[in-house]
């Protein structure tokens, strides 16, 4: 099947059963988009960081980048940036129409059966799974490729110290000011990024 | 009143001064898409201060029964709410600028930046490629912080720790142990599964209390 129906079939299916935020549906587009090699596991890291940087849900933003990076990954004969942009285009509208559609058709059966309890229990039911598609997006990128691409083992225990400090920062709330803060994701990446820069 | 006939009464009064509240609904959700980072509760409360108390186009009860039908839908929360507020003022045209005006910010930053910064890019410039090797570990490092506070927000106990135990397990056994389960990895098998043992459980727990009660 051409790549251009593929990605339009896996985002639908992301924007159909993406429940529960943005990194819970990474989960979903590590299992459609990430495993079929579409894209490395590097750029999907690389996708998150930079989707996490620029405005907008990050499930827009990746889906742009991902459709525009896919098509010359996979087939180096579509290199040039148009095909990238049609890509960029099909996987954003398709991740987003399942639930345009859903939004305006299904207000009402919604409203009704959330008066009933239906709604919450199938809620109920999703947000212990949640927890686990968080954590299995984030187990799946405890990888090599991530932490030790070279096979440095210094290289290996500075990153396993950058994730524990960078999630320290974005975890835990420090005194500033008099007022408990922790730091916004996108300084801890510009920190990060600092600290690769020094490092290596 | 239905959600269409409001729509309609307003365009059939005016459809000039509609076209501009159309145009105005696209610039707000725009402006709101170009200037928020990270999306959802971040974008929603931007987006009920921009509708409900600057314009007044919608009543604030309405917006947070506009918001629990976003939140019980699938997809990107954001951008459920803009098209649910498009639609509520001015039906099908109106939710398709709203959803335009949400993704459109997101859509050409991306895209100036997906034209420059290229995966190649990153590999051949010594310079990127170190930044990136520092970032990708704190990467993982935002996705486990998640993980904590939505365990802490879904009040897990130990009648139900083990799904999300077992959901991660399977679904990334194959990196733990090089498993391959085919569809038992899949994360949608999971979402479904979910989906209905909430459902059964309280249909489950309704019998039994009208069993009770009889």
């Amino acid at each position: 099947m051409n790549i251009y129906l593929k990605l339009i079939w896996a985002y639908l299916k992301i924007g159909i059963f993406g429940f529960g935020g943005g990194y819970a549906m990474l989960s979903l587009v590590e299992h459609s988009v990430v495993d079929p090699g579409w894209i490395t596991e590097t750029m999907f890291t690389d996708i998150v960081a930079i989707s996490q940087m620029t405005p907008g849900p990050i499930g827009i933003n990746s889906a742009t980048y991902i459709g525009y990076v896919a098509p010359s990954h996979v087939n180096p004969q579509l290199a040039s940036p148009l095909w990238g942009v049609l890509g960029s285009v099909l996987a954003t509208l398709a991740v987003v129409l399942p639930s345009f559609f859903l939004v305006i058709y299904s207000s009402h059966f919604i409203r009704k059966h959330q008066e009933s309890g239906a709604i919450k229990g199938i809620f109920s039911g999703l947000r212990p799974v949640v927890v686990g598609l968080i954590a299995s997006a984030a187990i799946l990128l405890m990888n090599n490729a991530n932490f030790n691409p070279n096979g440095i083992d210094w290289q290996l225990w500075t990153n396993i110290g950058i994730c524990a400090a960078a999630f320290c920062l974005v975890y835990f709330k420090f005194p500033w000011r008099g007022k408990k803060v922790s730091l916004h994701p996108i300084l801890v990446i510009c920190l990060a990024g600092l600290a690769g820069f020094l490092i290596y | 009143m239905s959600i269409n006939s409001d729509a309609s009464e307003s365009s059939s009064a005016s459809p000039r001064k509609n076209r501009g509240e159309v145009l105005q609904l696209f610039l707000s959700f725009f402006k709101i898409g170009l200037f928020t980072f990270g999306g959802g509760w971040a974008m929603i409360s931007i987006i009920e201060r921009e509708i409900v108390d600057k314009f007044h186009w919608i009543e604030r009860d309405d917006f947070l029964d506009l918001l629990a039908v976003a939140q019980s839908l699938p997809g990107i929360l954001a951008v459920n709410i803009a098209t649910a507020v498009g639609d509520k003022l001015h039906g099908m045209k109106g939710s398709a600028m709203a959803t335009l005006g949400c993704i459109l910010p997101s859509f050409l930053i991306i895209l100036a930046i997906a034209i420059f910064l290229t995966p190649d890019m990153i590999k051949n410039n010594h310079t990127l490629s170190a930044i990136f090797m520092g970032i990708r570990p704190a990467v993982v490092a935002l996705i486990v912080a998640p993980v904590i506070t939505s365990a802490k927000a879904a009040k897990l106990g130990l009648k139900t720790v083990w799904i999300p135990l077992l959901v991660a397990l399977m679904i990334s056994s194959s990196q733990l142990f090089g498993i391959n389960l085919g569809f038992g990895s899949n994360p949608i098998l999971f979402i479904i599964l979910g989906g209905i043992g909430g459902w059964a459980f309280w249909k489950f727990s309704v019998r039994n209390l009208k069993k009770s009660q009889k």
